[in-house]
């Protein structure tokens, strides 16, 4: 899959959904959106008024031609987001070919279809293999192939027990065996998910949309009111409003900008969200993202870089810097964990200290095992080791040294700040300590700044010690943090804020994240993690990168932000619709209401027919703003709301105005009214 | 456009503003069942006997439907009892002019009117009912009409500022706290000092005086044929209507009812004796609605939100007074340029002692707050001046309106706008930290389209029949205009006239006084069962608390989007509508054409 959004106007979809357009027609698809289809009505009786109708057939016919485009314009909106998604859908669709299962059956194996599977099934998988449905690995281990669904190439290890259990039906075998318990129903597989999802063929209307429908469902109504009951004003007035006259009129004043770009807009949102290779279970789910106000991150991968990185060299009485930074460098030239790299670029980084080849010097490495919990170097008679304090402590005393009490009180201290302490030792002698740190990721604490303005909470989530976690914390400007969390803990913290009325979001991975995941308000369950972290969250994200829950938030609050913003641009469009109609229908009976046609249109016709062209005319002009979103800034509610209401309410005041006058001089000087 | 009218201007909205912070003080303890107030020593022992009586546990809180349930049979029980004291007046005591009873459709009409605070008279007080009718069946509406209107807002307000919860409070204990308490002292007080400005308050037999210059009227009869004709007829004496007029006065301004006790109602010099008089009256109908603004904030502990909305019924006020003010002191340029009458602007249907401004102050204060008494002929104003009344009407009454029912119109389009407008900040909209979801919406734009089904469908059915044709006074857009202004008022509970319009025709055509009693209970039932469903689901929601993230409920910017709300959500549907009437009115008296 594609992280880069295609092109707005790519010829592939957008001829596609031109003829989709067309097929939307259909009053049975209509009628689910009733102010596009109020609209469609409207359009039928203006295209029959052209034969019956004793008014100006050219008019007419114009009128109905664009009250059609108005109806085909909404549909091509849909169209194209959807158009958006299938691309993707057929990609997928690939992945999820006929395979067969060797399914192991009371100690008996037989091929199956994979279509055939049901939950609880064991199967068999080896190198070259297609997983042919989801499921946990109950035994062995291989590197997978995720490349279909995830679009990276790189294999994964997949291994029986622990949080990297899961596989996902569609993915490849690359290397040894596993035996796999099927956990997905048939037809319900994680793929027939995403393809449904990207597809929009089981999209619900999320709640938002729900309320947002009925709201224009409603003004719909109370307009087809003011349209019918202007009929019988108009004849006690002595004028006989015509039926294409009175349906402009209905079709200017009904929201169709938003009705016709509604779906669009829920559409594209879910698009977004694949784009950056996350999942959704449903709408609703992205939807609630932006609602969000307490997010609850892991700190490792999320606010710190994976791993601790060396800060300081803490040297033992008599002994030089230098002389720490030498040895401490000597043990971990072997060394090829992160935290031993670290070191040795510390070393260059302050006294450019170069590698040096160790075979040549004789040398021989000792690794970390968990019973010395040291790792170091012998050479040339000298043994450097370097570890956690107890076990350097002992090393020292079988040696004959001793640990001096400076020492005792620099690890101390580095605990107290929120380090790790390695102390290094050379033989007998205690050189001093290596302080390892937390690397906070740049930029984030800007961020937690930016979350924080726009109402949203930051909790940090790890297993350090208090101390450790506080000054983690304090670095990166978290507003809370939970220390030494268990899962639990989670859980319960996540209650406790949903009880004072908060929305909470979360990562996780493991099985004993999901009780947590299927809690929050979005859970985002990582790719890499266990099957029932998956199946309990409500997003999946693919990348199995805990900072996305940011972007998550993001995309969710512009979804939303989007909806409403063209509601009200549509709502106040209705004021220059008024003014350009209104009196265009009052004129000819009444000369002097002339003075209300501020905009000084040609005629009554040409000022119907403007009104409606701009009308039709808007869907079209906002199809790209619809797809990609309002701008997001990341601003308070109030700072948000002004700048949208400026942009959206007044602009909805004024364009219409400025487009409707330059449509109508263009009809007055084509001689089309 | 004087400075002393400004000045008044100014005196007048300042007072409103200074005693809208003690009235809400007290309206928070009287809407409290636990309330203490400095009347308690009297009330407590009646209010305790009220609920021992009524077989009412005051401290059994009801869910919105219980509430509802509660308000709709206390409702109904009334229009029952005032229909059968209208039908059987002749029969009842305190009818020295001898009054006969009403017929069966005015009847209808005028117990629908008390009952639902509209106070539509489709008759003239003075010649139609009995002391006993005015002061038993009408009065006592005057009182709980009110009340209920107090108890819905009352029930809304709770529904917005308790959480997690399932009661809204008990609807009797508001209905009688808020009539004790609140209604009664007030109204005893107002009438004593409307009765210093020199309001009757008596029970004697109508007087009758003679006129020191007789006139000579046409006076149309029907002859034994049935043809209708006209003879002069020499008038020499007037009758003059008597009756206990302050303690009506007081609770019609008061309680937004506007049922006058004469025909002229607040114009007829027994009713509105003085210009103190009149500006106290005018006071007393803003007062009540404007306190409500105060006990929202307070109960909802946001008190810049209710602040915020007095400040937004107030610029739509501001700019209803000076609209109307404005074209009624320029009048008509057609009579001015004739000489017919000064340029002082138009004096035609108003009172000299309240002149232009306190004409047009009052016209304007009336239909805002849908009390519905005027001090004027608004059919008279000028197309723009009448214009002003109508279009305050058909805002959906919520610039203060009625007691309780302006606030919960406005409530209903706090939600809608935080609704519209909430999604742009990127959340779901939330009103002071309840999420707002489809039920809700549901709620607050079926109470606006029920005002909307009800002004234009029964003004289209009169516009397109017969009987609504002939009911009416002018022709052209000016009589449009009364058939708009009467299902306006109607449904709006406001219950003011355009006049012009004889809803109770001599043929007894019975279609005006049905249609509209329809449009007063639709406007009043139709509109308060949704608010209590609102109120229902608002109160078993749990509250977000306050973030940067939140939605504003005050503020400018708020102010500004609750505005816009109620002018493009809740009037711009009538905009067609009355550009056929006051409008095209308005323009064709710029080129010279009456009606």
């Amino acid at each position: 899959m594609s992280h880069s959004a295609p092109s707005l106007f790519d010829k592939a979809i957008i001829v596609p959904a031109i003829g989709e357009a067309c097929r939307k027609l259909n009053p049975r698809l209509m009628l689910k959106n009733p102010v596009m289809f109020v609209t469609q009505v409207g359009a039928v009786l203006t295209t029959s008024a052209i034969f019956t109708s004793s008014a100006d057939r050219c008019f007419v016919v114009q009128l109905a031609v664009w009250l059609w485009f108005t109806v085909l314009f909404a549909n091509f909106a849909e169209a194209v987001a959807e158009g958006r998604g299938k691309a993707q859908a057929d990609s997928l669709r690939k992945a999820r070919k006929d395979t067969q299962a060797r399914r192991q059956r009371g100690g008996k194996e037989d091929l199956v279809a994979a279509n055939m599977l049901e939950m609880g099934d064991l199967v068999v998988c080896e190198t070259g293999d297609v997983i042919p449905a989801d499921g946990d690995v109950i035994e062995g281990i291989a590197s997978v192939d995720e490349a279909a669904i995830t679009g990276e190439s790189a294999p994964v290890i997949r291994e029986s027990g622990g949080d990297r259990s899961a596989v996902t039906g569609g993915t490849r075998v690359l290397s040894d065996r596993i035996v796999i318990k099927i956990t997905s129903e048939r037809g319900n597989t994680f793929l027939d998910r995403m393809i449904a999802m990207v597809e929009g063929a089981t999209r619900q209307k999320t709640p938002n949309e729900i309320a947002l429908t009925i709201l224009l469902s409603a003004l719909t109504l109370i307009f087809l009111l003011v349209c019918l009951t202007l009929k019988p004003f108009g004849s006690y007035a002595g004028i006989e409003f015509s039926t294409p006259v009175l349906v402009a009129l209905l079709v200017c004043l009904i929201p169709t900008t938003i009705g016709g770009l509604l779906s669009a807009i829920g559409i594209s949102g879910i698009d977004r969200l694949i784009r950056r290779n996350v999942m959704a279970t449903s709408g609703r789910a992205v939807e609630a993202a932006g609602d969000i106000d307490v997010l609850m991150l892991d700190k490792t991968g999320t606010i710190t870089i994976g791993n601790r990185m060396a800060s300081d060299f803490v040297p033992a009485p008599g002994v030089s810097e230098l002389e720490l930074a030498d040895a401490a460098q000597l043990a971990s030239l072997a060394d090829e964990t992160p935290e031993g790299r670290s070191i040795v670029i510390l070393a260059k980084a302050k006294f450019n200290i170069r590698a040096r080849d160790l075979l040549q010097q004789h040398a021989s490495f000792v690794p970390f095992t968990a019973q010395t919990r040291m790792s170091g170097v012998d050479l040339e008679g000298r043994s450097v080791r370097k570890g956690a304090a107890e076990s350097i402590t002992q090393w020292v005393r079988q040696h004959g040294g001793i640990y001096p009490s400076e020492v005792g009180q620099a690890v101390t201290a580095a605990c107290n700040a929120g380090r790790t302490p390695l102390v290094v030792a050379d033989g007998h002698r205690v050189l001093g300590v290596v302080e390892l740190k937390d690397v906070v990721k740049g930029g984030i604490k800007e961020r937690f700044a930016q979350l924080r303005s726009m109402g949203i909470r930051t909790v940090m989530i790890t297993g350090d010690n208090p101390l450790t976690a506080a000054a983690i914390a304090a670095e990166a400007g978290v507003d809370d943090f939970m220390a030494q969390a268990t899962p639990e803990d989670k859980l319960k913290r996540i209650r406790l804020e949903q009880a004072a009325g908060h929305l909470v979001a979360m990562t996780g991975d493991g099985t004993n994240d999901a009780p947590a995941l299927a809690q929050a308000d979005v859970g985002v369950a990582m790719n890499t993690g266990t099957q029932a972290a998956r199946e309990a969250g409500n997003m999946v994200d693919l990348d199995s990168n805990p900072t996305k829950l940011i972007e998550i938030v993001e995309i969710g609050k512009q979804l939303l932000m989007t909806r409403g913003s063209l509601t009200t641009f549509s709502i106040a469009n209705d004021v220059a619709k008024y003014f350009a109609i209104i009196p265009a229908m009052l004129m000819v009976t009444f000369p002097a209401m002339a003075a209300l046609n501020v905009m000084k249109l040609g005629s009554p016709q040409s000022a119907i027919l403007s009104a409606i062209i701009f009308n039709a005319l808007i869907i079209v002009a906002l199809i790209p703003l619809a797809l990609k979103g309002v701008p997001y800034r990341p601003l308070g509610a109030v700072a948000v709301l002004r700048r949208n209401l400026l942009i959206y309410g007044l602009g909805g005041l004024v364009i219409p105005f400025i487009g409707i006058k330059a449509i109508d001089l263009v009809i007055t000087t084509l001689n089309f009214a | 456009m004087r400075p002393t009218d400004w000045l008044q201007l100014g005196l007048f909205i300042g007072i409103l503003a200074a005693i809208t912070k003690p009235l809400g003080i007290y309206l928070t303890q009287v809407l409290d069942p636990a309330g203490k107030t400095w009347l308690d020593p009297v009330l407590r022992p009646l209010e305790k006997l009220t609920y021992r009586l009524m077989g009412v546990n005051p401290w059994r809180e009801h869910g919105w439907k219980g509430y509802t349930f509660a308000m709709l049979l206390f409702s109904a029980v009334g229009v029952l009892f005032t229909y059968a004291i209208l039908r059987l007046q002749h029969l009842l005591p305190l009818n020295p002019q001898g009054l006969p009873a009403l017929s069966p459709a005015l009847a209808f009409n005028t117990a629908v009117s008390f009952t639902t605070n509209t106070n539509w008279q489709s008759y003239s007080g003075e010649s139609t009912l009995s002391y006993f009718s005015q002061m038993v069946a009408l009065t006592i509406h005057n009182f709980t009409s009110a009340a209920v209107g107090i108890a819905v807002a009352a029930a809304l307000v709770r529904g917005i500022a308790r959480h997690s919860a399932a009661t809204l409070g008990n609807f009797w204990v508001d209905l009688i706290r808020s009539t004790y308490y609140l209604l009664l002292p007030i109204c005893l007080v107002f009438a004593v000092f409307l009765v210093s400005q020199g309001m009757i308050q008596n029970f004697k037999p109508y007087d009758t005086a003679k006129l020191v210059e007789p006139i000579t009227l046409p006076v149309g009869t029907i002859d034994a044929a049935g043809k209708p004709s006209t003879e002069p007829q020499t008038i020499t004496g007037q009758t003059i209507a008597q009756g206990p007029m302050a303690s009506q006065a007081a609770i019609k301004m008061l309680g937004t009812n506007g049922g006058g006790f004469t025909n002229a109602n607040a114009a007829h010099p027994f009713e509105n004796p003085t210009p103190l008089s009149n500006f106290m009256q005018m006071l007393a109908i803003l007062a009540i609605g404007s306190g409500l603004t105060w006990y929202l904030g307070k109960t909802t502990n946001n008190q810049a939100h209710g602040w915020s909305v007095w400040a937004v019924m107030m610029i739509l006020f501001v700019t209803g007074v000076l609209t109307c003010w404005w074209a009624e002191a320029h009048g008509n340029p057609i009579h001015q340029a004739m000489g017919v009458v000064a340029a002082d602007g138009n004096m035609e249907g108003k009172e000299l002692r309240f002149g232009i401004f306190n004409s047009s102050l009052f016209a304007t204060v009336t239909t805002a707050a849908s009390c519905g008494a005027v001090n004027s002929m608004h059919d008279s104003f000028t197309p723009i001046g009448g214009l002003v009344p109508l279009f305050m009407i058909e805002l959906g009454e919520v610039v203060i309106g009625g007691v309780g029912a302006g606030l919960y119109g406005m409530l209903v389009f706090v939600v809608l706008a935080v609704f519209i407008a909430g999604l742009m900040v990127g959340r779901t909209p939330e009103y002071l930290g309840k999420k707002i979801h489809a039920f809700d919406v549901k709620m607050a734009m079926l109470a606006l389209l029920v005002l909307t089904a009800s002004i234009l469908g029964f003004s289209a059915w009169a516009a397109a029949s017969a009987w609504g044709r002939a009911g009416l006074n002018n022709a052209g857009p000016h009589g449009f205009s009364e058939i708009l202004y009467a299902y306006s008022s109607c449904t709006g509970n406001n219950g003011s006239a355009f006049a012009g319009l004889t809803a109770t025709p001599a043929d007894g055509d019975s279609h005006y006084n049905v249609t509209l009693a329809l449009a007063m209970l639709i406007g009043r039932f139709l509109m308060i069962i949704p608010v209590m469903a609102l109120a229902g689901s608002l109160v078993k929601k749990n509250i977000a608390p306050p973030s940067a993230g939140t939605f504003p409920v005050a503020g400018s910017t708020f102010a500004i989007l609750l505005l816009g709300t109620v002018l493009l959500v809740g009037a711009l549907n009538f905009l067609p509508a009355l550009a056929l009437g006051p409008i095209v009115e308005h323009f064709l008296m710029l080129h010279e054409k009456l009606f």
